[in-house]
């Protein structure tokens, strides 16, 4: 799925990065526990978290992740936005639970991880 | 090629700078994005052990043709029992560490995961050698 279309499902916002015709996913993976993100073998991905902290943000440069989406309306700080910038990580702030977000993914294709 | 970088305990706004500084000269030797992903999620994973329980730490990476190995030694607590330690699950985390995302007691059994060699040697009291070892050829993975 296209980057772009998930943005509008979630009526999210992008907050970092540029959506092109190129950024695309097939799986997503939903977790505040960053242990578990980098257990993640396959690529691809795209991360739903309410785990808004660097972190987060070097989570998914180590584990090559290229589009997370705070759910749970957090918001980035400017440091987070820096360093996915520099990364070249797409930041998208969602209003929607964890569950809705996931749920709505879901219900139009995007697969799980396992 | 012979990498050195120094750790704080405790200062989470920089974890993860070492290992993003081996990711960037991995990609410029061209190792292919697996082996990359294998290196540093390890290597990113011991980075936040030693800010997470130690005083301070330094790393040291030494890459050739072959393999990188990378060590990490810390100034700090040290781990009394390491077979309980490389347990899932088991974890001596505070609060602070498991509000950044970690703490769940999985990181030395991810590293195990993806590593070639780990050696772990630790003093109570005085801290903790975590070595790796990762072959960058597929002959060696």
């Amino acid at each position: 799925m296209k980057i772009q279309k998930i943005n509008e499902l979630l009526n999210a916002e992008v907050v970092c990065g540029e959506i092109t015709n190129d950024s695309e996913i097939a799986l997503a993976f939903a977790s505040d526990l960053m242990s578990e993100v980098l257990t993640i073998k396959k690529d691809g991905i795209v991360l739903l978290t309410g785990l808004c902290t660097i972190q987060a943000i070097r989570t998914a440069e180590m584990s090559d992740i290229h589009c997370i989406i705070f759910v749970r309306g957090k918001k980035v700080s400017e440091e987070m936005i820096e360093l996915a910038n520099e990364n070249n990580i797409i930041l998208l702030e969602c209003q929607y639970s964890m569950f809705k977000a996931s749920g709505i993914l879901y219900s139009e294709g995007v697969q799980p991880v396992y | 090629m012979h990498l050195q970088y120094e750790l704080e305990g405790g200062n989470f706004t920089k974890a993860g700078f070492a290992s993003s500084e081996i990711k960037k000269v991995l990609k410029q030797l061209n190792v292919d994005a697996k082996t990359i992903k294998r290196i540093v999620v390890s290597s990113y994973e011991a980075e936040v052990n030693i800010v997470a329980h130690a005083f301070s730490g330094i790393i040291n990476a030494w890459i050739d043709n072959e393999k990188i190995v990378l060590h990490f030694n810390d100034k700090g607590p040290g781990i009394p029992d390491i077979e309980m330690a490389m347990q899932t699950g088991y974890s001596t985390a505070s609060p602070a560490v498991r509000e950044m995302g970690f703490g769940a007691g999985m990181g030395l059994p991810n590293i195990k995961n993806n590593v070639d060699l780990l050696e772990i040697s630790s003093e109570v009291n005085k801290g903790t050698l975590v070595k790796i070892t990762i072959g960058l050829t597929p002959e060696m993975n």
